[in-house]
């Protein structure tokens, strides 16, 4: 681990993080739970140093047990993973020394203060003394969390809490960190502020993160890689520009006048012919993918007008992380994020 | 220094801290003793008449036994500290960092024994006041110290083996209600051995609080048998111990769940 001074940088990978091609690598990770819940059934994927990697998906979908299993806290009952090459059953010591891990609670000790909290943290990791101190300030400095830091953390704000926790997760310089919906219960401001931290970390440090999300839009704006998951498994997997591009042309959008028969909406598009790829009708909203969708518009508001339906609002859309998500796992995102939280 | 031992040290300190924060937890933990020691002390002072009870007063007869109680509560409150810290998420930190298990525990069991000790004390500062009497030597106090702490850590122990197995902080007040009222009458913490029915000496003999107890009133005591201080010392030893490693390897039942 390194321990050296502290540059600007406020984490430094050591030489290792520079060779490892290979950050982290799970293979088959299956785990099923007492009670017979099949949280993850046979993932694989790779992540390469210094870069960030999405697991995307809902509620309940197994990213936070991906997450528990690749950071030694629990164990997989079938498959193996490595983390800078170390093996996450058979090494956790080594393992432990080198990640950091912000769940997706936010673990904070409550009735100590921010830097209690922090230099806690740090001896743990077996740093102490000055450059535990100095690490610590130069971290509550970074976070905003200054003025706060001799405060018990029961004062703080939820936002200040979740700052705290990734700081948490830094203190010891880690070289792989795993952040768990890192931005879930967050405003907006707050949301981007830590979007931008995030970066940063990855760009400018060469930090390699695996991060998990139920948004789309943060995976997107994020990650150099997404996998998506969902059930336990990977449905899709590339960079949010390549799970675009899979997808030919626009994603056009209609918000019906009121509930229609399935069977009335399709035959009446019928007419339209193979212009319309990937129909799907969920309550109000109809959607589809079409080569143009300026093209498609008009005509697609025709036939619903000849069969005596009603449009509300229709709109065009570029491909999005949304559309790839709807494509492999067949229904809307905000739909199969109603499942239970594992 | 090596982590051994200043990893416990930390996470000791991290208790002790929060402590100090509320020190009216003390005082709430000595409320209960002093209503013992006043009001038991009180109502069954003419006890101390019945022929074969052979103790000077009353007061200081209970002493030991309420000294007993008071650390079996207060350990076995251990288990909710742990079961915040699951609820929170500290603990799956802690797991993720590279520490001991035993040292989490043991870190845990310094601060239970620390007070232990403060509260003992001052129990015993209490007793004096009212007019209990101590004539057996310096050593035997040490002895009796030992004994509750032993005691203290055991019950402790299994408080967190409770928290981390079955996660809630009403099992444990369950368990913990359940076990010392019981425990305590089934010794001699209230009546000398020599007054209770024949079955209660024979489940008292197989009761580590009632080694705890008698080993006060024979450490407190002017004329002290060494040799049944020493073996009920070496009894609440092997308890601890036992007590201290089922914990620790409650923490892998606790990641398989996780």
């Amino acid at each position: 681990m390194n321990r050296g001074q502290s540059t600007n940088a406020i984490i430094r990978p050591g030489p290792a993080v520079l060779q490892a091609e290979r950050a982290i690598q799970a293979r088959d990770i299956a785990k099923t739970y007492t009670g017979n819940v099949r949280a993850l059934q046979g993932l694989s994927f790779t992540v390469k140093a210094g870069t960030i990697f999405g697991l995307l998906g809902p509620n309940g979908a197994g990213k936070s047990t991906t997450v528990k299993i690749l950071t030694t806290l629990s164990r997989p009952d079938a498959g193996e993973a490595w983390v800078l090459g170390f093996d996450v059953i058979r090494q956790p010591e080594q393992v432990r020394r080198v990640i950091g891990y912000v769940s997706q609670k936010t673990a904070v000790d409550l009735e100590a203060t921010g830097r209690e909290n922090l230099v806690l943290q740090g001896h743990l990791y077996g740093m102490a003394g000055n450059e535990l101190r100095r690490r610590a300030s130069e971290l509550l400095d970074r976070f905003g969390l200054a003025d706060a830091s001799d405060r018990i953390a029961q004062t703080y704000s939820g936002g200040m809490l979740r700052k705290l926790d990734v700081a948490m997760g830094l203190v010891h310089r880690p070289q792989v960190l795993f952040l768990d919906e890192p931005t879930a219960g967050l405003d907006p401001e707050a949301r981007a502020e830590m979007w931008r931290e995030i970066s940063h970390w990855s760009r400018e440090d060469g930090l390699t993160i695996l991060l998990t999300t139920h948004y789309l839009d943060e995976a997107d704006h994020l990650a150099d890689r997404v996998a998506i998951i969902d059930a336990g498994a990977i449905v899709a997997e590339g960079t949010p520009e390549e799970l675009k591009s899979e997808l030919r042309g626009d994603a056009i959008q209609v918000e019906l006048n009121d509930l229609q028969p399935k069977e009335t909406v399709l035959a009446a598009l019928y007419q339209l012919g193979d212009g319309l790829r990937e129909v799907t009708l969920d309550r109000r909203t109809l959607r589809a993918r079409v080569d143009s969708g300026a093209h498609a518009i008009p005509a697609v508001l025709a036939v619903l007008e000849t069969a005596g339906i009603t449009a509300l609002a229709a709109t065009v859309a570029r491909p999005s992380l949304d559309d790839v998500y709807l494509r492999h796992v067949g229904r809307a995102f905000n739909d199969a994020d109603k499942g239970e939280a594992r | 220094m090596s982590s051994t031992v200043l990893h416990p040290t930390y996470i000791a300190t991290r208790y002790v801290r929060a402590l100090l924060r509320q020190p009216y937890y003390v005082a709430v933990t000595l409320v209960q003793p002093v209503i013992w020691l006043l009001l038991f002390g009180q109502l069954f002072k003419n006890v101390t008449q019945l022929p074969g009870f052979g103790a000077d007063g009353y007061i200081t007869f209970l002493t030991p036994g309420v000294m007993v109680m008071t650390a079996l509560y207060s350990s076995g409150w251990s288990g909710m500290g742990y079961i915040i810290d699951m609820d929170r998420g500290v603990m799956d930190r802690f797991l993720v960092a590279p520490v001991r298990r035993n040292s989490l525990l043991a870190g845990q069991l310094v601060y239970q024994v620390l007070l232990t000790l403060v509260q003992s004390l001052i129990i015993i500062g209490l007793s004096l006041l009212v007019g209990a009497r101590f004539d057996g030597p310096v050593l035997g106090m040490i002895a009796f110290f030992t004994a509750t702490v032993l005691l203290g850590i055991a019950m402790a122990s299994f408080s967190n083996l409770i928290a981390l197995q079955l996660r809630k902080q009403e099992t444990v007040i369950a368990v913990v209600n359940l076990l010392v009222l019981p425990l305590s009458f089934l010794s001699s913490a209230f009546m000398p051995a020599a007054l209770a029915p024949n079955w209660i000496r024979a489940v008292a003999g197989f009761n580590p609080v009632n080694w705890a107890v008698e080993v006060g009133h024979q450490a407190l005591a002017a004329d002290t048998d060494w040799r049944f201080v020493l073996y009920h010392l070496g009894y609440l030893l092997v308890l601890a111990i036992i007590s201290a490693g089922l914990a620790t390897r409650a923490f892998r039942s606790y990641q398989r769940s996780v």
